[in-house]
């Protein structure tokens, strides 16, 4: 008899978690990531991760976490799994804590927290301004620990390129890429769990890192599962920009004590202490990151005319700001040259994080049988904008659902998938092969990095922060023009070993429509809610919008359709920042 | 600025087999390039300096922050991260124009061009035991309490990111030996120190005294200069090193 076998796609958080889970029960995992996971994007985060600990004697609750991302995430997100993520939270951190991660500590010896955007209880645990690679690292080690066990087997360097779906419409395995010798194989597993983060780079330039496409999702999203939510993509308001990307510069650096400014009639001008005055630089990151467009691009009062503003830490000692914040201090005096200890940053928002993404259900599953998704490449969480240092927290929480959920699934199997016949595999690994002919021998006059460039430009400029219905047809009209130009690229890579022309050209194509799904859900939603704004719909419209947006692929681009949230469990309110949270649930 | 070049000499490498060349490229200059972003220019416009078409150079980079620790090359001479290599910096050096040398690092396997085999390193982190043996996954409550004392310079070593610039600038890291290098030594002590891996330690200890193992150090001390996260590697070196003298005293003596 065959021994059942779990496929994870992706070695961020969410994969490693997952993979953990299943491991940990016996069962074999193949682990499928693009780089050796240790180098996944999950060591970018910075600031963070939220656990209503309540060590700091300010009587914080698991609800109080629950209600903030929430009313953070401006009621798109379906309550009953935001709330079981809140109250797990503490778990999760003591499972890390005890797995070695090193988090700041306070004198007694325990976990330090502090202070974050959009919540007023100090509930963010870290590790520096390092977090996210410090529980990479965490999770990294514990998986190698069952690598060495025998229990999973890694694959880096390796692409996945599609499902595998049987004539019942079970997902049976995926195909998937050798980077270096180019060899497309068929993967067989009960359950696919893709971890495959999220797409920073349809938009060209972002704080992600190049492997963040979003490819693996626009893959499964062409063969039918729902992508849902797509319009939400969180801007941090906080990035230096750069010429070949926008770096993050960690929302610690205001939980710490950093204020934005700019001048205003000759003078330092505080604005987000002024507009907000309950929250001050601690609103959430559509709040601020709207304000400091305002400021720049309406009022034109950017430093030095241009579109930036001042992040400072000057007035903070320079011991504790080493200790809490070097890993981005480090990177600002590294990639801008100025001492951020001595000289206000300079920053303005960059793309940054895709609250929407692959639709699944509570148990994290797909509309495709045995197809998971989880982590940033799943919509679940946060609603239409998400609480800083709540990513680090859904990507490892969502691993520890999709990964047992899995297990659960497969159990409930008639027949495995290696007594479940070939033929499903046959048919998609020729259909890949050919493509990857097709790609190989393209001719054409478009050099697909440029392609790719222009794309990115367009996206930020039309579905960035601010989203007007001219522009979002306009969008909609190029990216159709996209997917011609695309069937013209060149193939300026002719070697056929490690080609990562051959790579980035497919990735391409699953960007494309990725992006169109990204562009119709914002038309389509004609109201203005957490990350997505539209000046013609300045409010929010609960009546008509409170609603999941579901993207269903079509050859003619992608079809909207709406399902109801799940708000059983905090009536929905006016989302206010200029006053307290107690304050804003008597706001008309 | 106008109708200035960056120049680049890259040594190039088709496959695993395949000999090296080299090509050189000239890319226009603008302010705050990066290593990382000139190449990314080059494959907008792969053509060579003599004008000539020819394939996208192929290197590994990810973050573009130096965190993920992926695009390690060797920068000029010296082993270093290609996202961190500011053009103007190295010009300030080198005086402007100059052409910068591109070339994989020279102690793993060459997959093509710049990008290089890591695993290895990854290997060294199984044969140490890198990891704290919990029990599960599961909660069961708090962690240990860690002085903030010991964290301090625990949290230095839990930087590393395994980019392979020690092991790039160690002369005991070559074909002959079985060297595991210093970051691998350096992460036993982050281990050792743990609340929990501490009750392990005799393990990693026994590891570091293998074959390859910390008695290859030659105490060149290169490591310590090269490490872009600034780990004082020799440090932890000479740490473990005092450590595996007493395990194998004690060892001795308790057999």
């Amino acid at each position: 008899m065959s021994k059942p076998k779990v496929i994870v796609v992706g070695g961020g958080l969410s994969g490693l978690m997952a993979t953990m889970k299943i491991a940990e029960k016996g069962v074999h995992v193949d682990l499928l990531s693009l780089v050796p996971v240790k180098r996944s994007h999950s060591v970018c985060a910075q600031g963070g991760i939220n656990a209503a600990l309540d060590t700091k004697g300010e009587g914080d609750s698991t609800w109080e976490h629950f209600d903030d991302t929430i009313y953070g995430g401006d009621f798109l997100a379906n309550q009953p799994p935001v709330k079981k993520m809140c109250d797990a939270a503490p778990g999760i951190v003591y499972t890390m804590d005890r797995m070695g991660v090193m988090f700041s500590r306070t004198p007694e010896g325990l976990i330090d927290l502090r202070n974050f955007g959009g919540q007023k209880n100090k509930r963010t645990a870290f590790a520096g301004a390092t977090t996210g690679a410090q529980l990479e690292y965490c999770c990294d080690e514990q998986v190698r620990k069952h690598e060495a066990a025998g229990l999973v087997k890694k694959y880096e360097g390796w692409e996945f390129l599609s499902a595998v779906i049987d004539e019942a419409g079970i997902c049976r395995g995926c195909i998937a890429q050798n980077l270096a010798t180019m060899e497309i194989r068929p993967f067989i597993g009960d359950a696919v769990i893709l971890a495959t983060g999220g797409g920073g780079m349809i938009y060209g330039k972002s704080t992600t890192s190049t492997i963040c496409t979003g490819s693996a999702a626009g893959a499964v999203y062409q063969q039918g599962v729902y992508l849902a939510n797509m319009e939400f993509v969180q801007i941090h308001p906080t990035a230096m920009l750069g010429d070949d990307k926008t770096r993050l510069m960690s929302e610690s650096a205001r939980g710490d004590g950093g204020r934005i400014w700019t001048y205003k009639d000759g003078k330092p001008w505080y604005f987000l202490e002024e507009m907000y005055p309950a929250y001050g630089n601690l609103v959430p990151r559509d709040i601020a990151s709207r304000a400091i467009h305002k400021v720049c691009v309406e009022m034109g009062l950017g430093i030095d005319g241009k579109n930036q503003v001042y992040l400072d830490l000057t007035h903070l000692p320079a011991e504790f700001l080493e200790r809490r914040l070097g890993g981005i201090l480090e990177i600002y005096e590294k990639f801008h040259g100025d001492d951020p200890r001595k000289v206000p940053m300079k920053i303005f928002p960059g793309i940054h994080y895709f609250m929407g993404g692959i639709h699944v259900n509570y148990s994290h599953m797909t509309c495709i049988p045995g197809l998971f998704a989880s982590g940033e490449c799943d919509y679940m969480y946060h609603g239409a904008n998400r609480l800083g240092a709540n990513s680090l927290l859904s990507a490892l929480y969502s691993g520890t659902v999709s990964g047992p959920a899995a297990l659960n699934y497969i159990k409930g199997l008639n027949k495995l998938a290696e007594e479940a016949g070939s033929k499903c595999f046959d048919q998609e690994l020729k259909r890949q092969v050919e493509f990857d002919n097709k790609v190989r021998n393209m001719k054409g006059k478009e050099n697909p990095y440029q392609l790719h460039q222009e794309m990115g430009e367009v996206m930020r400029a039309n579905v960035g922060i601010v989203r007007n219905n001219k522009d979002l047809k306009e969008t909609d009209q190029f990216l159709r023009e996209m997917k011609e130009r695309w069937e013209n690229i060149n193939m300026v890579d002719g070697h056929g070993y490690s080609n990562q022309t051959i790579s980035f050209v497919k990735e391409l194509k699953n960007m494309i429509e990725m992006a169109h799904a990204i562009t119709i859900g914002a038309l389509m939603r004609n109201e203005s809610r957490g990350s997505h704004y539209k000046p013609e719909f300045p409010d929010r419209n609960d009546e008509e919008f409170l609603k999941t947006s579901k993207s269903r692929w079509t050859p003619n681009g992608p079809v909207i359709e709406w399902e109801e949230v799940d708000t059983s469990l905090i009536k929905p309110r006016k989302r206010v920042y200029n006053v307290s949270k107690e304050e804003s649930k008597n706001a008309k | 600025m106008q109708n200035k070049f960056i120049n680049l000499k890259i040594k190039r490498q088709d496959g695993p087999n395949s000999p090296p060349w080299w090509e050189e490229f000239s890319i226009p200059y603008k302010p705050n390039m990066n290593v990382v972003s000139v190449l990314m220019e080059v494959r907008k416009n792969p053509v060579n300096a003599k004008g000539e078409k020819t394939n996208p150079v192929v290197w590994e980079c990810n973050c573009l922050e130096e965190v993920c620790g992926a695009c390690s090359m060797l920068i000029n001479g010296m082993p270093r991260q290609a996202c961190s290599a500011l053009i103007d910096k190295i010009y300030e050096k080198t005086g402007f124009g100059k052409p910068i040398v591109l070339e994989p690092l020279t102690k793993f396997p060459v997959i093509r061009d710049l990008m290089v085999d890591r695993q290895v390193m990854f290997e060294n982190l199984k044969k140490v035991k890198a990891w704290v043996p919990v029990d599960g996954s599961f909660p069961i409550g708090r962690g240990p309490r860690f002085p903030d004392r010991e964290h301090r310079w625990a949290y230095i070593i839990s930087r590393c990111m395994t980019c392979g610039c020690c092991m790039e600038a160690c002369p005991n890291v070559n074909a002959k030996s079985k060297f595991i290098g210093p970051a691998a030594i350096a992460q036993v002590r982050l281990f050792n120190t743990h609340p929990i891996g501490e009750m392990h330690k005799e393990g990693r200890l026994d590891a570091l005294m293998e074959t390859g193992g910390i008695q290859e150090c030659g105490n060149s001390q290169n490591c310590r200069k090269v490490c872009p996260k600034e780990i004082p590697l020799t440090t932890h070196i000479a740490a473990m090193n005092k450590e595996t003298i007493k395990y194998s005293i004690r060892r001795w003596f308790t057999k």
